[in-house]
């Protein structure tokens, strides 16, 4: 059953990920990498990697997929403009490409040696909580180098924030602790007056 | 007839069996769902109609009975009925596929709701997070319905949907590592029975400040009022579904009221006991200090309520503004508030006196 489900998913991730780098459409490739991405969610499922997959679909597809898409389709591609070039700089393409073909091979190679890679995992007991565990690890082995990837990322924020953040000049601001303080009194004059007599 | 049935489920091996029971469980949450969603519509205009000093709906009766009961089922028959309109230069595929988009999530979400003790289809251990993660595919929907339309209005409801929902996602999670670290699990039930005991027990007494921004945040990103910008039918005509027709409008319809009814149980699983009694300790043994669905419903009722309520009393926010609130405001509060909660486990104050911190 797992292998059928497993054939299932990678049949659909394999198209999915042609589809991302074949698509004319930026659109239409943004969307499948989601699709992508969920998949994979899956397969990490099968091999009993809850918190994993839960996060991948949490992280990016919940949060990075959508602003990837949103800047995708504010974006006016001109496809004429993308393809000018294409033949001139594809040898470099391709050399990219072999090199990270080489690269993955290698590491699955190495990591592979002795390890039955056809068989699923041992099932685990109903009570095992992949996330417990993996919160163990980090928070007390790992403890050094999960605080080290947080300073990282922090550090990748404050340099994107500093590199897009510009004053431009005679840009009108609202001061909204003024507005919010402002009250009803500063505003309004409520006039009391007696209702007149119907003549 | 009963035996031959008995006869069929024993010889079923117990996978066939689990299938069939989850397939049972999970029909009867989404009729029971869609009837809700039904109901909720008609209350919705009923209850902003008395606070406006109107009668609401009181005209389609069912049975020559119940003025207005029928109103949500002839609004069904009238929406299916009608010509779904493509826009001309809309993208077909996606424009019918993100209606669908949208309601999938927030009906799959309630896979791992628990409605009792033992009524739940899974669960699942990592269930808060899987919640987390349907509930940020929802936007999807919105975006690809915004884009797919082909339509400025539709487009710029999308990005303000997308914006608003992803800032407010981080202060819902903040919200919910609140909980978490107050029921030490991630499996909903867990949470609910770590809450044992009277309405002083439940999360919202040492959580409050997590329950004001996980409720507001929730509102939020149902994308109802007053943030509902998205919609904005004074600025940008409805937003992303401007173009939808029928019943392609009514999905979008659907999922936001389920997304409600979504919203409003998770309120109460997390922060109010789920089906635990608010008398549980107060009244002895007496019925109504048992744990019961009734008591979840009840408790999913108010807090459906209080989404009326906002909408029938606040005017819209301005965008900016709910940028603010989301950003500068919430999130700030739900920070400060788990340094508080571990402060308050560190030296076993309040609900972490009794419970051991995880074993070592």
């Amino acid at each position: 059953m797992v292998e059928i489900l497993f054939y299932i998913f990678g049949t659909i991730l394999v198209l999915g990920a042609l589809g991302v780098i074949t698509s004319r459409n930026p659109v239409y490739s943004a969307l499948l990498l989601v699709l992508c991405f969920i998949t994979s969610a899956a397969i990490w499922l099968l091999i009993e990697a809850e918190f994993l997959a839960v996060v991948l679909v949490l992280v990016y597809v919940g949060a990075v997929m959508v602003l990837f898409l949103f800047v995708v389709m504010m974006l006016d591609v001109n496809l004429e403009e993308l393809r000018t070039g294409f033949t001139r700089y594809a040898w470099l393409g391709w050399l990219t490409a072999l090199a990270v073909i080489v690269e993955i091979v290698g590491v699955v190679w190495v990591r592979g040696v002795g390890i039955d890679v056809s068989k699923s995992p041992t099932p685990t007991a109903p009570d095992y909580s992949n996330t417990l565990e993996l919160g163990r690890v980090m928070y007390t082995k790992y403890a050094y180098p999960f605080e080290l990837a947080a300073v990282l990322l922090l550090v990748a924020i404050i340099a994107a924030i500093s590199l897009t953040m510009r004053r431009r000049p005679g840009l009108k601001v609202q001061d909204i602790g003024k507005q919010v303080a402002v009250r009803a009194k500063d505003r309004v004059r409520i006039v009391k007056m007696n209702s007149e007599k119907r003549s | 007839m009963l035996q031959s049935i008995s006869d069929t489920w024993n010889s079923l091996s117990a996978y066939g069996q689990h299938t069939v029971w989850t397939t049972v469980w999970t029909l009867a949450i989404t009729v029971a769902l869609i009837l809700s969603v039904a109901l909720l519509t008609l209350w919705e205009r009923k209850v902003i109609g008395w606070m406006q000093l109107r009668r609401g709906p009181n005209r389609v009766r069912i049975l020559g009975m119940f003025p207005g009961l029928g109103q949500p089922f002839a609004d069904v028959v009238k929406l299916l009925t009608k010509e779904v309109i493509i826009p001309a230069n809309a993208n077909k595929f996606l424009f019918l596929l993100a209606p669908m988009i949208t309601l999938i999530p927030a009906f799959a979400a309630w896979a791992v709701i628990p409605l009792s003790a033992t009524v739940v289809v899974s669960k699942a251990n990592a269930g808060l997070l899987y919640l987390l993660s349907l509930t940020s595919m929802g936007v999807y929907g919105v975006i690809i319905a915004g884009w797919a339309a082909n339509s400025k209005y539709a487009f710029l409801g999308a990005m303000r949907s997308a914006a608003q929902m992803v800032a407010y996602e981080i202060a819902m999670g903040f919200a919910l590592v609140g909980v978490i670290i107050a029921s030490q699990s991630l499996n909903l039930g867990d949470i609910v029975e770590r809450q044992q005991g009277g309405f002083l027990a439940w999360n919202w007494f040492w959580l409050f400040p997590l329950l004001i921004v996980y409720f507001i945040s929730g509102v939020a990103e149902t994308n109802r009022a007053p943030f509902d910008v998205a919609e904005g039918e004074s600025e940008i005509v409805a937003g992303f579904h401007v173009e939808y027709s029928g019943i392609a409008f009514a999905l979008f319809f659907l999922a936001e009221y389920a997304n409600m009814i979504l919203i409003s149980a998770l309120t109460a699983v997390f922060f109010f006991g789920g089906w635990l009694s608010p008398f549980a300790g107060y009244l002895g043994d007496s019925a109504l200090a048992q744990p019961n669905i009734g008591w979840l419903l009840i408790k999913i009722f108010i807090a459906l309520f209080f989404f009326l309520w906002f909408r029938a009393t606040f005017p819209r926010y301005r965008y900016d503004q709910i940028m603010r609130l989301g950003w500068k405001v919430l999130i700030p509060v739900t920070i400060v508030w788990i340094g508080v909660e571990m402060v308050m486990a560190w030296y076993k104050v309040g609900p972490w006196a009794k419970v051991a911190l995880w074993a070592q």
